[in-house]
């Protein structure tokens, strides 16, 4: 265990943000889930009563009649962003009074950093790089996150938990969010900032970077697993193989979108519902890429002479 | 003052120069000192005065008119309604990330501006400004601290105020647009922070920035490296990445682009969208909740 590597990594000033993200994250995981569960009891009770769900005002929070439906902006919500506003501060102030940011030596474009780290933000589609090439990775990939992320509002169908925590109304939604943000997202960069060492290879917490280390491994790819050597027979067999995982994994997504979440299915009109499915299939299969790479040595599934994938 | 009708001679009586000048004379000695006791007395109550009244446009005493005065009459805080629903206050439900994230915003740009006074965007001065400023600058160390941290930190503000909008449901309708808004905001915030991780020039923002512009080269059909690229016509030369690098390798004329897209470019765009932002959240109906729960049997099934 090399405690001293180990601490360098945790104490670059620019892997901070990362340390710290991630106890910021389990906090409001928590914070949200707490109400979402007080908020599903308080579903479940109200379903079972009519009578009480007439009455309740129906949140979980107290509320007695009488009270106030509405405060004054002042002062009950301008000292509130006050507050957090000296909060703020403090925390800038003594986070940049303890902690230099960084700064190396001159730029020298002779000498490579190694490893040369992109930003920790974008250290998740670094990462991306071991198992896509670049222009999927690096170029593919942000585009469809982001218009992902755009089409969501107008593919969620489900008129439920606008407006308030829950899980047991959304858990499709819920879940599929969760997978790409925290383990798609938190999980790669975390990988990409603590793991990764020289020559991008996978070091072990606590693990020497030994910049001369040498991996020897023999990456295949799918084709040549069955004996296809043609051009031709590689780009057919590949867009059948991609082809198949959209075909047939589209049609496990369905069988089991349309048993689990019936109400949800039938209101998505056929735009709505093959958008989810490109996008819920393009995501599982990052995962499945990265498995295939990492468990049975796959390169590329895809090899046509303009792109592989 | 009945004499000074006859001054101007209209009477008939003449007057003379002498007697003008005891009059005036004596005028200051009678009616200066009952103007400096009116002065004194409307001193008295400050908030009468015409300074006051024409800064402050409503009283201040504790009442409920005077309270939602407070937040309408006032630009900064009008974005604001006068009355909010009252769980909606609960840091528990809102997380306070939007807010934070712009707070973050408004320090990034003042500490933004003052490094600006000690920087040179070029290859020569680029990399020594930053040493005037770690040493020399008065609190020059904790300015460019304050402005890396407090960028990191934004980041993880977006990301976490994105995350609660989805976990409340509050991207839905009617707030749609305004969940697109904000994920363009969010590439708006990566790119900032992107650009200016650059304008050090040191060997850390220097192959960062290779290895993120390194991936244009890749872009289908205008990187010279992606697919179809070549059948494009794309070249080292005139592909995208030469476009956002202004050259073929991260230098002087990469950095001046960081400079000015880190500076001037994405703040406005920005700058723009916040706008939309903000006035959309008002106008979608405030914040989204805390709402009532909604029950499974009561969905309405919108008519298709």
């Amino acid at each position: 265990m090399d405690w001293h590597q180990l601490w360098e990594i945790m104490s670059a000033p620019d892997n901070v943000p990362i340390i710290a993200l991630i106890p910021l994250l389990a906090f409001y995981i928590f914070l949200a889930w707490r109400q979402a569960h007080a908020n599903d009891l308080l579903i479940e009770q109200l379903e079972g009563d009519a009578a009480l769900a007439k009455t309740h005002h129906r949140k979980a929070w107290p509320f007695k009649p009488g009270w106030q439906k509405e405060v004054h902006v002042w002062p009950f919500l301008l000292r509130v962003e006050f507050l957090a506003a000296i909060i703020v501060t403090i925390i800038l102030m003594v986070w940049s009074i303890t902690l230099n940011a960084p700064l190396e030596e001159p730029a020298n474009p002779n000498l490579t950093m190694n490893p040369a780290k992109a930003p920790w933000y974008f250290l998740g589609l670094q990462e991306m790089l071991v198992y896509f090439d670049p222009w999927i990775a690096g170029v593919v990939m942000p585009t469809l996150i982001i218009l992902g992320l755009m089409v969501i509002p107008y593919i969620d169908t489900n008129p439920l938990g606008a407006g308030y925590y829950t899980w047991k109304q959304r858990k499709f939604e819920i879940g599929t969010f969760l997978f790409g943000f925290i383990v798609l997202w938190v999980s790669m960069i975390t990988i990409g900032t603590f793991i990764r060492g020289p020559g991008w290879q996978w070091f072990w917490p606590g693990q020497t970077w030994d910049h001369n280390r040498l991996i020897y491994e023999v990456n295949r790819d799918l084709p040549d697993l069955f004996g296809i050597t043609s051009n031709l027979g590689k780009a057919i067999f590949g867009a059948a193989v991609v082809g198949g995982f959209f075909a047939i994994g589209g049609f496990v997504v369905h069988a089991l979108y349309r048993r689990y979440n019936s109400k949800n299915y039938q209101r998505k009109s056929l735009l709505q519902y093959s958008i989810l499915m490109v996008f819920f299939l393009t995501m599982i299969g990052l995962p499945i890429k990265m498995l295939l790479r990492l468990m049975f040595h796959i390169k590329y599934v895809w090899i046509t002479p303009w792109f592989n994938v | 003052m009945a004499d000074e009708k006859n001054a101007n001679g209209k009477n008939g009586k003449s007057v003379g120069l002498v007697d003008r000048i005891k009059e005036d004379l004596n005028s200051l000695r009678t009616d200066l000192p009952a103007k400096a006791k009116e002065q004194v007395e409307g001193l008295k109550n400050p908030t009468k005065t015409q300074l006051y009244t024409s800064i402050f446009r409503h009283k201040h005493d504790d009442t409920p008119r005077n309270r939602a005065l407070g937040v309408l009459s006032n630009v900064f805080l009008h974005l604001h309604p006068a009355k909010i629903n009252r769980d909606a206050v609960r840091y528990s439900y809102t997380w306070g990330m939007g807010g934070i994230t712009f707070y973050l915003f408004l320090v990034l740009t003042f500490t933004g501006v003052l490094l600006m006074f000690y920087y040179h965007p070029s290859k020569v001065q680029a990399f020594r400004d930053v040493l005037y400023l770690e040493h020399d600058v008065p609190f020059g160390k904790l300015l460019r601290n304050m402005h890396r941290w407090a960028a990191h930190l934004m980041v993880i503000a977006v990301e976490l105020h994105m995350f609660r909008v989805f976990l409340t449901g509050s991207y839905k309708k009617p707030r749609e647009f305004n969940w697109n808004v904000g994920v363009i905001l969010l590439v708006l915030t990566l790119l900032l922070s992107f650009t200016g991780y650059l304008l050090p020039d040191d060997q850390l923002g220097f192959w960062a920035v290779t290895v993120g512009t390194n991936m244009a080269r890749a872009t289908p059909l205008l990187g010279h490296e992606g697919p179809f690229g070549a059948q494009m016509g794309m070249t080292p030369y005139n592909d995208v990445r030469f476009g956002l690098l202004g050259g073929s390798i991260v230098d002087a004329n990469a950095l001046l682009r960081s400079y000015i897209w880190h500076c001037i470019g994405i703040p406005i765009i920005a700058l723009i969208f916040m706008v939309v932002h903000f006035w959309r959240v008002r106008k979608d109906g405030g914040i989204s909740g805390p709402n009532s729960v909604m029950l499974e049997s009561e969905i309405k099934e919108p008519r298709k």
